[in-house]
């Protein structure tokens, strides 16, 4: 699950990552107030749970979603520009996002930035955390082009950060003074944060140090390990369904694995991996998948019926293929399950089905009988060739 | 021969009495594993279906008899406590069917059966099978067949398509392995990879990867320095967005690493039949078997 910036340096504040002073704002008088409490030069962020902001561009040709604003009516104006306003910047897509919240905060005067970043380090099954004195641009192109500017030191899941481990990364990025102290409390704080919180990705960029010697979190991006939802409730709190893709949001509520792509052959599958592997084989036919979506081990006929509909709400679906390997489900009751959907849906478009497993002869026949023109493919390659002919 | 489990391993259930788990240790016991005992804390002195011994701990159910291998069907926010008894009860081999467990307790209990002996498969995983000996977990059993072949996947239903290929071949499979499809698996590609090496009934291994970490990459290097037999490996997920999720808590492509396409390269580079379609499975092996390509 992703949060905002502002979301994300509320969680770091309370576990005592020095960030800016902000409010967040749903319309330009909030933003006015804010700046007004605030004082002095503000900055006024649009919040999108997408990066590079500031380089972005709004659908109405303003330019960027990040602007330094002197006065409160300057706030104002800004706040005014960007809500409601689609942002698009390099990770939002063509399509861009809309601004329904700004946060507006203190603005420092920066002498320096730097890169803070923990994520978990699958090869070796610990978080490691990644310090870089590159701060303000993207990891992904330090890594490539100057790895050796990258510090990672690597935090043993049992015992925890260890003073020494921040101490090395306040050296690493040449702190000194209070400055190296306030570095390593921050860096403690935010290890803390990202342990306790069950983050999969904490990253501050940049992480500054101020023209009087302070090291702040400039900006702060969070995301959280689904898995471990059910321990924060406070943090399911600050989900943002605006930010998601309303068939993937009506999918869930089924407990439907659904995650809709550009193609316009609509899969039905059971298990991930056999379903990333058949939109796999459609597209090596020649064929453009919809979608992922895995309807679970046990595909009863509610999921089933679920599971059409959502694929069918999909405009650009022109066919559907399912693909059932029936282990411990049996074929014939997925095949009740596929016609009952079918019959009270009232699906026009083809629909390619391919069975496989326990019954599957039986299964296989209820299809045919069915009246319903379903086209039964005796493998996955098969299948997928029929799906593909049938829009083509 | 086989690796991790045969027809002499002794099977806990834990949480034996819960819907699943009472489900699959049923078709378990009909495929003729050893089911010894159960645990669920609380329920210790009865039995299950009148016909299994329950215990309220997992050393209970090892002294009493002699159970050496665990298979956990218990919910994700209490089945990391589960695996660490288990190793703490000395038991082998830990096979843990539950998804949706968090990541950080996944590391931890992780780390923390280091240096228990415990071998843990899974979790997030359909478990292991020795066709015609023991069947620890939730695939179906009937798709198998004793026979040459070693299975590794990080993935379910998916797996199956490519045992019943190796099936309808008439090759057959040794053992076959889910690793799982979280970020930190109990047991890595490499390391099933080894066993498979180092057992005479296997004669060729599958290896079924997908998006996200690095797992087939160390496979790969594996394969290249140390592996014997021929490898078929195929990589799901080819089509799969970068950034999104595909279901398993592991399968996502993350700053533009992970992808299908580097993982094929790695394997392919290394020496492994590398197979575009999941339905080139049975016959690439068929093939490497034969010594051709």
């Amino acid at each position: 699950m992703k949060v905002h910036e502002y979301q994300a340096k509320e969680i770091l504040g309370r576990y005592g990552v020095a960030v800016p002073r902000g409010k967040v704002a749903l319309s330009a008088e909030q933003a006015y107030a804010a700046a007004k409490e605030i004082g002095g030069t503000v900055v006024v962020k649009a919040q999108i749970h997408a990066g590079g902001r500031g380089k972005g561009t709004f659908t109405d040709g303003f330019k960027g979603g990040v602007k330094l604003a002197q006065t409160a009516d300057e706030a104002a104006e800004f706040a005014k520009k960007m809500l409601g306003n689609v942002l698009v910047t390099h990770q939002t897509g063509p399509s861009g996002k809309e601004v329904q919240k700004v946060y507006v905060t203190e603005a420092s005067d920066i002498a320096k930035e730097y890169y803070l970043g923990i994520v978990l380090d699958r090869a070796r099954q610990m978080n490691v955390i990644m310090s870089s004195t590159e701060g303000g641009v993207e990891i992904e192109k330090v890594a490539a082009e100057t790895p050796e500017k990258i510090l990672k030191t690597w935090i043993d899941p049992l015992v925890g950060i260890q003073p020494f481990h921040a101490r090395r990364i306040a050296f690493g990025l040449g702190f000194k003074g209070e400055a190296f102290k306030e570095c390593v409390k921050l860096v403690t704080a935010l290890y803390r944060a990202h342990e306790e919180t069950d983050a999969t990705l904490t990253e501050i960029n940049p992480l500054i140090l101020t023209k009087d010697g302070h090291v702040l979190a400039l900006d702060a991006k969070m995301n959280f390990d689904d898995n471990a939802l059910f321990r924060h409730p406070d943090i399911v709190e600050m989900r943002d369904l605006s930010e998601e893709e309303p068939l993937e949001i009506e999918a869930s509520k089924y407990d439907l694995n659904y995650i809709r792509l550009d193609g316009n052959i609509g899969c039905m599958v059971n298990g991930a991996g056999l379903a990333m592997a058949t939109m796999d084989v459609i597209k090596l036919e020649g064929g453009e998948p919809a979608n992922f979506l895995d309807v679970g081990g046990g595909a009863t006929t509610e999921r089933v019926k679920n599971a059409f509909k959502i694929l069918l709400s999909d405009k650009n679906v022109k066919a559907v293929l399912i693909n059932i390997f029936g282990g411990i489900v049996r074929c014939d009751v997925i095949a009740e399950g596929v016609i009952a959907a079918a019959k009270e849906i009232g699906v026009s478009l083809p629909v390619v089905v391919r069975l496989q497993g326990t019954n599957v002869d039986k299964g296989k026949a209820m299809l045919a009988a069915s009246g319903l023109k379903f086209a039964v493919a005796d493998n996955l390659k098969q299948a997928a060739q029929m799906a593909v002919a049938s829009v083509k | 021969m086989s690796i991790l489990v045969n027809k002499e391993t002794r099977v806990v259930v834990q949480g034996i009495t819960g819907k699943e788990g009472s489900f699959h240790a049923r078709q378990c016991l009909e495929y003729g594993t050893k089911v010894v005992a159960g645990v669920t804390p609380g329920k210790g002195g009865t039995r299950w279906e009148e016909k299994v011994p329950i215990f309220d701990t997992v050393a209970d159910a090892v002294k009493e008899t002699g159970a050496d291998a665990s298979l956990i069907f218990v919910p994700p926010a209490f089945a990391a406590d589960a695996v660490l008894e288990s190793a703490d009860a000395g038991v082998k081999v830990i096979v843990c069917i539950t998804e949706g467990i968090p990541a950080r307790d996944e590391a931890r209990m992780k780390a923390a059966i280091r240096n228990s002996g415990a071998r843990l498969i899974g979790p997030n995983c359909p478990g292991v099978i020795t066709p015609g000996e023991c069947k620890m977990g939730i695939m179906p059993g009937y798709i198998h067949k004793p026979g040459r072949v070693g299975v590794i996947s990080r993935s379910g239903t998916l797996t199956y398509e490519a045992v019943w290929q190796l099936t309808e071949t008439g090759l057959g499979e040794s053992t076959c392995v889910g690793i799982g499809g979280d970020p930190v698996p109990g047991t890595s590609h490499v390391e099933a990879l080894q066993l498979f090496n180092e057992d005479p009934a296997t004669e060729g291994v599958v290896l079924i990867g997908e998006i996200g970490g690095t797992s087939e990459e160390e496979a790969a290097a594996y394969i290249q320095a140390h592996m014997k037999k021929p490898v078929v490996a195929f990589i799901a997920g080819q089509t799969a967005p970068p950034g999104r999720r595909m279901g398993h808590a592991g399968a996502i492509i993350a700053g533009g690493k992970g992808t299908a396409a580097e993982k094929m390269k790695a394997l392919a580079e290394a020496g492994a039949v590398v197979v575009k379609s999941p339905t080139e499975i049975g016959e690439a092996m068929v093939r490497a078997l034969s010594g051709k390509r």
